[in-house]
C-alpha cells in the first residue's frame, strides 16, 4: 500500500462519499479495495502515480479555500458538493481528474466478488444450467 | 542475431488476419511459408474465470480502459490468439449497401464483399436464437421499442452450444463464440500455418524485415507460453499484412521507416457507445442468456443504434453517472436493470487519427463532433422511450440533470434529455468498434491503400482489417473485416508469384 498509504485519509473519504455503502466496510474489505486501487494505480507509468497522488492531496486540501476544513474533515453533505463541483468543473483537466479517482473507486469497492454478491450479480460459466 | 524467411507474414490473429490466414492456407501445400505473428497470449476456454478484473487485465489493452489522448473516451481492442473476437458478442451482420456506396473506394463493389459476408456468415455459424434462449432484459428492449415505435430486429449471433453464461465480453468459458480462434487460425494451423504468440512486431523495414519481440509470460499469468524462445526475431519476407486493428496497424506503420502515404492515421473512426440502464420494479433476468439479441437501427436518420447488453459489476457502475446515493441506488437495483449500449456513428474526419509517441506506443487523437453529439443525445431519448415502454421506473440519461428519470419525466423526455447536458469528462463514453487510420482510396493523395488493401507504392505491403474502412461502418464491423481481409488473401495469392525474393 506504499503509494495509496501516503493518501489514505483522503482515499476513504472520497470513496465513502462515491459510494456510501464503503462506509460500512471492516478492515479486511477496506485492504481488499486498496490492494486493487493500489494494483491499479501500479500499472500506470511513473507519472500518472504523481498526477494521481497529487489530485488526492490537492483535493484534500482544496476545500480549506471555501469551508475553512480540509476535505477528509468535512461533513458528507459538504463533501458531495465539492466532489460534484470538481465533476462539473469549467476546466477538462479536473473534470477529468475526478473521473479517474471515481473509476479507481468505483473499481476497488465493486471488483470485489463480495461487492458484486452483495448487489444480487450471479453470472455463472454453467448459464441458465445454473439457475435450474 | 539470424533471420527466419517466409513468404508471407500476417501481423495480427484476429477477424482480419485470422481470416487471411485460412484463406492463404491452401497455398501452404504449394510450398509457401505463411506465419502469423500475435502479441497477445493463446488462451483455453477454461482460463476464462468471467471474474471482471481479472479477464480484462488479461485480455485487453489497458484492462480495457486505453483513454484517448484528451482522455474523454476509452476505446476497448484485445490482444490474443483470435484477437478481439474473443471478446466480441459474436452479433453478425454484413456490410451494409448504403455504407459501402457512401464510401465510394475505387474497385470496391458491395455485392462482391456480399457474397463473401454470406460465406463468413455461414462458416461461424450465424443464426437466431430461438425465443426460449432470449432473457428478460433482450425481451423487455423488443418490446418496449415496439411500445415506442421503433422496429427492433434480431441479431444473428456466431454461436454453437451457447450456454448462457452472459461472459462474452470477458472470454466464452464454454467455447460457443465462433471466433477466428475457433474457426479460421485452427483450420490454417492444420493445413501447415505457422501462427506464433506473444510476439510483438516492433517495426517494419522497406528490405521487407520486421523486428519481432517475443514476450515471456509473467509468473502466474494467464495464457499459453510462446511458440518462440522470449527475445527479439529478426523476420524477412516476400510479402507483409499487415491485420493488427484499427490502432495497432497504424502504429507499426508509423512506427516503420517506410515511404507511406500522409493520410495514414488519419480517419479514425469508431462508436462512442454509452451503457444505459434502467430499473424495473421486479428482478428480470439479466447477468444470464446471451447479451446481445436485439437492435435498433437509426443510423441513416439519427446517426446512432441500440442494441441490447448486459455489462459486468464495475463496468456498469462505471457507466452510471454521478456518485453518491443516486449511483448507489441504481447499483442496488442490479438485479432489475435492463441495459441499452447507445453506439453512435461516427464519420472520418482527418483531424481524428492515431499517431505514435516518441517511444513508439499508439496516441488516439479524437475530438467528437457535433453530428457525434447529436446522435448520443437522440439515442439516449429513443433508449429512455424504450426503457418507459418496456416498464421500466428509473431511467439513466447521462444528458439530463440529475441524471436519473422517473416515470413522471417520461412525457419529457426531449426536454430534459438535450445537448446543454454534454459536458466531456463527465459521461462514461467508451468504443469497441475501432476503424480506420489506413483507409482505402484512389491513391496516395487521399488514401493508405487500394480496395484490395496494397499499401499505394509498396505492392508487398498490404492491409487487412478495420483500419481499411475509409469511413464509419454504422454496424458491428466483424463481419465485413472478414469479408475485406478476404479480398486481400485473394489479392495476395494473385500477386505473390510476381514479388521477388
Amino acid at each position: 500500500m506504499a503509494r495509496l498509504a501516503r493518501a489514505r485519509s483522503v482515499f476513504r473519504a472520497i470513496a465513502v462519499t462515491v459510494v456510501p455503502a464503503a462506509a460500512a466496510l471492516d478492515d479486511g474489505a477496506w485492504r481488499d479495495l486498496e490492494a486493487i486501487v493500489e494494483d491499479e494505480i501500479a500499472k500506470r507509468p511513473a507519472r500518472v502515480q504523481r498526477q494521481i497522488l497529487a489530485l488526492l492531496r490537492a483535493i484534500d486540501f482544496l476545500p480549506l479555500a471555501r469551508y475553512g476544513r480540509r476535505f477528509s474533515a468535512l461533513d458528507r453533505a459538504r463533501r458531495t458538493r465539492f466532489l460534484h463541483a470538481l465533476e462539473h468543473a469549467p476546466v477538462l483537466l479536473l473534470r477529468r481528474g475526478f473521473w479517474g479517482i471515481r473509476t479507481l473507486v468505483l473499481m476497488g469497492y465493486y471488483a470485489r466478488p463480495a461487492a458484486a454478491t452483495a448487489i444480487g450479480y450471479r453470472a455463472d460459466a454453467r448459464g441458465w444450467e445454473a439457475r435450474r | 542475431m539470424s533471420a527466419r524467411r517466409y513468404d508471407v507474414v500476417v501481423v495480427g490473429s484476429g477477424a482480419g488476419g485470422g481470416t487471411v490466414a485460412q484463406a492463404l492456407a491452401t497455398l501452404v501445400r504449394e510450398g509457401v511459408r505463411v506465419l502469423v505473428l500475435e502479441q497477445g497470449p493463446r488462451f483455453s476456454a477454461a482460463e476464462f474465470t468471467g471474474r471482471e478484473r481479472e479477464m480484462a487485465g488479461a485480455l485487453y489493452h489497458d484492462s480495457g480502459g486505453f483513454l484517448t489522448a484528451d482522455g474523454t473516451m476509452t476505446l476497448a481492442f484485445a490482444h490474443a490468439y483470435g484477437g478481439s473476437t474473443l471478446v466480441y458478442t459474436g452479433t453478425s451482420l454484413p456490410a451494409p449497401e448504403r455504407v459501402i456506396r457512401r464510401w465510394a473506394v475505387p474497385g470496391l463493389d458491395h455485392g462482391d464483399l456480399a457474397r463473401r459476408c454470406a460465406r463468413y456468415l455461414g462458416e461461424n455459424n450465424a443464426h437466431l436464437l430461438s425465443p426460449a434462449e432470449l432473457n428478460d432484459n433482450n425481451r423487455l428492449f423488443a418490446a418496449g421499442a415496439r411500445a415506442a415505435g421503433y422496429v427492433a430486429e434480431q441479431f444473428p449471433v456466431n454461436v454453437r452450444g451457447c450456454k448462457g453464461s452472459s461472459l462474452c465480453n470477458l472470454g466464452c468459458p464454454n467455447d460457443a463464440k465462433q471466433g477466428t480462434n475457433r474457426v479460421q487460425l485452427p483450420a490454417a494451423e492444420r493445413s501447415g500455418v505457422e501462427v506464433v504468440t506473444r510476439a510483438e512486431v516492433l517495426r517494419i523495414e522497406a528490405d521487407r524485415s520486421l523486428t519481432v519481440r517475443v514476450s515471456e509470460a509473467a509468473p502466474g499469468a494467464k495464457g499459453h507460453p510462446s511458440e518462440w524462445v522470449p527475445g527479439v526475431h529478426q523476420v524477412i519476407a516476400r510479402m507483409v499484412i499487415v491485420a493488427a486493428g484499427a490502432i495497432g496497424s497504424p502504429a507499426l506503420l508509423l512506427r516503420s521507416s517506410l515511404p507511406l502515404p500522409r493520410a495514414l492515421g488519419r480517419g479514425f473512426t469508431c462508436h462512442p457507445a454509452l451503457i444505459l440502464v434502467a430499473a424495473h420494479p421486479r428482478p428480470i433476468t439479466n447477468d444470464v442468456g446471451h447479451p446481445k439479441s436485439y437492435f435498433v437501427d437509426r443510423a441513416a436518420d439519427e446517426r446512432f443504434v441500440l442494441e441490447t447488453c448486459m455489462y459486468f459489476p464495475f463496468t456498469t457502475a462505471k457507466a452510471i453517472t454521478g456518485f453518491g446515493d443516486s449511483h448507489a441506488a441504481l447499483m442496488r437495483d442490479f438485479t432489475n436493470l435492463q441495459m441499452i449500449l447507445l453506439l453512435a456513428c461516427d464519420r472520418a474526419v482527418a483531424d481524428n487519427r492515431v499517431a505514435v509517441d516518441a517511444a513508439g506506443r499508439p496516441v488516439v487523437h479524437y475530438r467528437f463532433t457535433e453530428e457525434t453529439i447529436g446522435g448520443l443525445v437522440a439515442g439516449t431519448r429513443a433508449s429512455a422511450r424504450i426503457f418507459f415502454g418496456a416498464g421500466a421506473e428509473r431511467v439513466l440519461a447521462p444528458f439530463a440533470d440529475p441524471p436519473v428519470l422517473d416515470r413522471s419525466a417520461s412525457g419529457d423526455i426531449d426536454s430534459r434529455i438535450t445537448r446543454r447536458g454534454w459536458l466531456p469528462g463527465t459521461i462514461t463514453v467508451s468504443a469497441a468498434h475501432l476503424m480506420g487510420g489506413c483507409a482505402m482510396g484512389r491513391d496516395a493523395s487521399d488514401s493508405v491503400t487500394d480496395a484490395w488493401g496494397v499499401v499505394h507504392g509498396l505492392p508487398w505491403l498490404r492491409v487487412a482489417d478495420a483500419s481499411l474502412f475509409p469511413d464509419g461502418l454504422e454496424i458491428n464491423p466483424y463481419v465485413t473485416i472478414m469479408a475485406l481481409a478476404d479480398r486481400v488473401a485473394e489479392g495476395a495469392r494473385r500477386d505473390l508469384a510476381a514479388l521477388a525474393d
